[in-house]
């Protein structure tokens, strides 16, 4: 095929599964919450169980009016949900669904590097956002953010590694082709602290201390309206597809299964970040928001150790293969 | 990048008659485009009065760099130039000025009477560098096509940064990373005696720590 088309494909696919994966996983969480909470959730957009919710919301948003308070850094305040939206759309296109270099955005020679550093970038949108809307409860959650960011990359970081030295590779696809069942439990500590830590870079319940809605009114995002604050919602939504792919491509296989990997193992890759998916979605729902003096804790006494351990038992294991 | 060229023999020829100096490429002018552009970064990063912006500034001149590199085919130096400085050094930086202080517009005090040492030491600096990178590589060539297209033997490649670093340059590395464990012991000590005095708030050291520890982590 020619290679502009080709390029030009990929990338249209990437978008397309960039607008539409975050929608479907909103969607999944209004009604898993409700039926978890004894509500039947949205019911009548659309007309089926409420499937055109988010569509809605989505006209709703743009119809506001844009506002910028007027003590408030314009161009920082404006620019600060394309920096937090972004990163997670070229994050997208590294993260291989299938077998082979046909199933992936981008071959990215070093992969992990690659999303891990681009995911970072995305928590300076938050930090922007927090400082340019002149509130004090957006700088209080731009605090937040930013002591929770430097306290959750090191075990993610970590964790990653692990896997990578497992491998031998810091290609995601070169990863994934290395994987064998055995693996699962030999880094499931490795896959519990990158899953967790993610959670809480995504600042998702029970790690939402930075947007808390009760006490700091939604944090950073206070002052925004409309469309910039649709897009800092669709970045939380597509921050969940990415982190739960990337645990499901460095932890879980990817697109091994039992059967079909052949032609299938897309669906399989779809099918595990999507369990993860739902996880966390019910890890909103059951768990309460912990105190940032625990969450603090949380990360520098029992995951950044757990990390550590996992790396020596990666390590002491290749040996003994070898 | 500089440590992986020597072994990348087949991707680097010397300039001679084939390629002049200045034979305008398009990552060649790529090039020199993100050069301006970071250059420029740099410079608002240093004179604007606006602080929170100088930090901002300096994100787009690291990501400069990043570029640079990319375009340079050292793609895991790029990433990683990313995921320390942008991802975590920024962001500490932004921190600190948060907890201190982060005020909208301008600050009459962002000035310092040493503007003119500072200039000195860096020009110092940067000439320094310029005469080393130029005496190291006065005529190598690096053919980026034939470097990208072997992938993963690349001329910086990660296999290959890896293999160089690990060979190669062990002692230093490893010099490095126990000077970098200093650093950290001696930030968790001072952090400690602070606290031993009245309470210093506990978010300041643990995100101190976090910075160090990240690097560390990373290296």
């Amino acid at each position: 095929m020619n290679d502009a088309l080709d390029v030009a494909l990929r990338l249209v696919v990437v978008f397309v599964a960039f607008l539409v994966l975050p929608l479907v996983v909103g969607q999944t969480e209004h009604k898993v919450m409700a039926h978890m909470q004894g509500r039947l959730g949205p019911m009548y957009a659309g007309g089926f169980h409420g499937w055109a919710q988010l569509v809605a919301d989505g006209v709703k948003f743009a119809q506001k009016e844009d506002v910028v308070p007027a003590d408030a850094d314009r161009r920082v305040f404006q620019l600060a949900p394309a920096v937090a939206l972004l990163p997670y759309l070229l994050v997208l296109l590294a993260i291989p669904v299938g077998p082979g270099d046909g199933a992936v955005g981008a071959v990215v020679d070093a992969g992990i590097f690659f999303v891990l550093a681009v995911m970072g970038v995305g928590v300076l949108g938050s930090l922007m956002a927090g400082w340019a809307s002149a509130n004090k409860f957006s700088l209080l959650g731009g605090l937040r953010t930013a002591a929770q960011l430097l306290a959750y990359e090191l075990p993610m970081l970590l964790a990653a590694a692990s896997v990578a030295m497992a491998a031998g590779t810091v290609s995601l696809p070169g990863i994934v082709d290395a994987f064998e069942w055995w693996w699962l439990p030999w880094q499931i500590v490795g896959a519990l602290v990158f899953f967790v830590a993610g959670l809480a870079e995504l600042q998702r319940p029970p790690f939402d201390m930075p947007v808390a809605d009760s006490e700091i009114i939604f944090g950073a995002y206070t002052e925004y309206t409309g469309l910039r604050f649709a897009l800092f919602l669709l970045a939380e939504y597509a921050g969940i597809v990415v982190l739960c792919g990337l645990t499901t491509v460095l932890f879980l296989g990817g697109w091994h299964g039992p059967w079909g990997a052949d032609g299938l193992g897309w669906v399989w890759t779809l099918l595990k970040t999507a369990v993860l998916a739902f996880v966390v979605i019910w890890l909103r729902v059951s768990y309460p928001r912990l105190r940032e003096d625990q969450l603090q804790k949380f990360s520098w006494i029992l995951l950044v150790p757990l990390a550590l351990a996992q790396i020596a038992l990666t390590g002491i294991v290749k040996v003994a293969i070898n | 990048m500089t440590l992986a060229v020597p072994t990348a023999s087949a991707a680097v020829t010397t300039a001679a008659g084939s390629h002049g100096f200045l034979s305008p490429t398009g990552v060649e002018i790529a090039f020199l485009l993100v050069g301006i552009v970071t250059f420029g970064a740099a410079i608002v990063t240093v004179t604007t009065k606006q602080l929170v912006h100088a930090a901002l500034w300096l994100v787009v001149a690291l990501g400069g760099l990043a570029v640079e590199y990319l375009l340079l085919t050292a793609e895991f130096i790029a990433w990683v130039q990313v995921l320390i400085y942008v991802g975590s050094v920024v962001v500490l930086l932004l921190f600190g000025l948060m907890l201190t202080r982060a005020p909208i517009g301008r600050s009459p005090d962002a000035d310092s009477p040493n503007r003119w040492a500072a200039l000195a030491v860096a020009v110092a600096s940067a000439a320094a560098l310029v005469w080393v990178v130029v005496d190291a590589f006065r005529t190598t060539w690096i053919d980026l096509d034939r470097a990208a297209d072997s992938a993963g033997a690349g001329g910086g490649s990660t296999a290959v940064t890896g293999s160089i670093l690990f060979r190669h340059w062990v002692l230093p590395f490893e010099a490095l990373s126990v000077l970098l464990l200093a650093a950290l012991v001696g930030a968790i000590v001072l952090s400690r005696k602070k606290n031993a005095e009245p309470s210093a708030p506990a978010g300041v050291s643990a995100g101190a720590g976090a910075g160090a520890g990240a690097q560390e982590g990373t290296r």
